[in-house]
């Protein structure tokens, strides 16, 4: 397959930069890893009431929620890096080229799934000294849900840098969705204790979903009504996500 | 033909409405032909060269280019094309030979060819021991021929550059005209824009003049400066007084034209001077008068210009649709 082997060739050229300025994806990690020890100490107290009795440990809650915002705002942002792509003229030039309009894009994705799971990973090892435990199989699916999430943003942060073309029409717009989105989804705190009003708006979020379902995978419920929602949500988000990715790299590019 | 265009017209939506940035273009380029398309900023150039390289999509008109349908083939085109943009194509933190093979390579062609063409065409672009430097460290004229590395890697047989000179010093830019030259020896057909008069003068074979998405002249670089109305000739006196003299025997010349005197020279025009000057000066001779000195100017790019559209190609016209426009709508 051609398109596999482009995608291969665009993956294996922006796995070799990442690599080359390691800065930028530690710094990313530094951000969740803050989270675990600077907040996560403060909901020792609430533990029992936010679980619902099913644990005393903060990170077995907290943890779940951090793995997802790493894989939404670790991928959120790599538009930024397609724009200085694109001013140097290196989108230009891979478009004369013959390969196929997706490779160029999935690759790019795959590698920043490859960076947000082995920065996931790390972020899991951290938390194991904290007291995190979980069943294997919960952790993998886990880990799969974040790669799935992380495609989906980069795939939308790809569109949106390529339709924009322009950092200062990319920062503001990417802040304004990515607030909501993360006060809705539940991750710092789990929305069953707050208002029904405010657990009613968050049931729109399809991300609040998510991390229920990784909450659920994490207790080792993997069969569980909660974990089933998560996956079927972040299919339903790559799918749409990958298709106007798709969609914008075929008709941004003639 | 390399290049065979008719009817090209490509419009942008701006928030003023549309614009017509190339308004029915029809070119010919063939095999091995050196094709200048000049004009100022925003004349048109580099969009119609984007629609030819299927970076855009003509609103209308039809192409067909290496041999391929733009509009039906554009995979085609691109495997028959090397295109040379304004902007670069290597990333400033990316290594330079990287960068070159992973171009190659989404052209076919293998790891260990692309690696072994790539650095044989540093040395022919004389960017020798740059294979391991980091784009962002090359000089702006080796950061240019590395763009052109690029743009020759899968041995295209039809190359567009881009204004290849554009911010360049003027060493940077003499050297990059030699390798431009050179690359027609590769049996290449070469297609660039520029909006310098002397740079198509030196490299084109035959250039196209567009003004305002129109094709206005087009010929060879001497064809077009011949029409304009020949050589402007100027004759100093040594006598000022003998100047009436002397401008009856130039009213006498064939063909000579916008015959004027201005105290002690006199000047006029007329079709290959070169060739009437011994004549005339024997003529003048023959009548007893000295001169002080004679110049000959053949006419330039510039006088061709102004010609066929009224106005230098060094104003900037602000009625021009701007090229930078289409960035936002594309």
């Amino acid at each position: 397959m051609t398109v596999l082997r482009e995608t291969w060739i665009v993956f294996h050229r922006a796995m070799r930069l990442s690599l080359r300025n390691p800065m930028w994806s530690i710094l990313m990690l530094s951000q969740p890893l803050m989270y675990l020890f600077l907040f996560g100490p403060l909901l020792k107290p609430i533990t029992a009431q936010i679980s619902q009795g099913t644990t005393t440990n903060p990170y077995q809650v907290f943890i779940p929620g951090l793995i997802v915002q790493l894989g939404m705002f670790g991928a959120m942002f790599v538009g930024f890096g397609l724009i200085a792509e694109y001013r140097a003229g290196v989108i230009e030039a891979d478009r004369v080229t013959p390969a196929s309009r997706i490779a160029l894009m999935a690759g790019r994705v795959l590698r920043d799934v490859v960076v947000l799971v082995v920065q996931s990973i790390l972020l899991l090892v951290a938390a194991i000294p904290l007291g995190l435990r979980a069943p294997w199989g919960g952790v993998l699916l886990s880990l799969v849900i974040v790669a799935l999430l992380g495609a989906t943003f980069a795939s939308l942060s790809y569109s949106v840098a390529l339709i924009t073309k322009s950092e200062d029409a990319l920062a503001p717009l990417l802040n304004g969705i990515a607030m909501p989105l993360l006060l809705l989804s539940g991750i710092l705190l789990p929305m069953q204790i707050g208002p029904t009003w405010l657990q009613r708006l968050s049931d729109i979020s399809p991300l609040k979903h998510v991390v229920n379902g990784v909450r659920a995978l994490f207790r080792g419920d993997i069969g569980s009504s909660s974990s089933l929602w998560g996956l079927f949500w972040v299919v339903l988000l790559t799918v749409v996500g990958l298709a106007v990715g798709a969609r914008t790299f075929r008709k941004e590019s003639a | 033909m390399m290049i065979e265009a008719r009817g090209l017209v490509r419009t942008f939506k701006t928030k003023r409405g549309p614009v017509q940035a190339v308004q029915g273009v029809d070119l010919d380029v063939a095999d091995g032909e050196i094709v200048g398309f000049l004009g100022p900023n925003g004349a048109g150039k580099t969009t119609t060269m984007r629609m030819l390289a299927t970076l855009i999509k003509p609103t209308s008109g039809t192409a067909t280019v290496a041999g391929c349908d733009l509009a039906k083939d554009p995979v085609g085109v691109r495997r028959g094309i090397g295109y040379v943009p304004q902007s670069g194509s290597t990333l400033p933190e990316a290594v330079a030979g990287d960068e070159v093979v992973d171009h190659a390579r989404l052209y076919g062609v293998p790891k260990a060819k692309a690696a072994a063409d790539g650095q044989r065409l540093f040395d022919e672009l004389d960017l020798p021991g740059l294979w391991r430097r980091q784009c962002k460290t090359l000089s702006g004229g080796q950061r240019r021929r590395l763009d052109i590395v690029m743009g020759l890697i899968h041995d295209p047989k039809l190359i567009f550059l881009d204004e290849p000179t554009t911010g360049l010093d003027p060493q940077a830019r003499a050297n990059l005209w030699e390798h431009i030259r050179g690359l027609r020896e590769r049996g290449a057909t070469i297609f660039l824009t520029t909006h310098y008069l002397d740079e198509a003068d030196a490299l084109c074979d035959r250039i196209l003049v567009i003004d305002h998405g129109k094709i206005v002249a087009s010929g060879s670089p001497d064809n077009l400066k011949q029409q304009v109305s020949g050589d402007a000739i100027r004759l100093s006196l040594a006598d000022g007084t003998q100047a009436p003299s002397v401008m009856k025997i130039v009213q006498e010349l064939n063909g000579a034209v916008e015959v004027e005197t201005d105290d002690d020279v006199v000047g006029f025009r007329i079709q290959r001077g070169g060739s009437v000057l011994p004549g005339l000066l024997r003529s003048i001779d023959a009548q007893g008068i000295e001169l002080h000195g004679v110049e000959v100017h053949r006419p330039t790019l510039d006088d061709v210009f102004l010609t066929v559209t009224g106005r230098s190609l060094r104003d900037e016209d602000p009625t021009a649709p701007l090229e930078k426009k289409e960035e936002a709508v594309a």
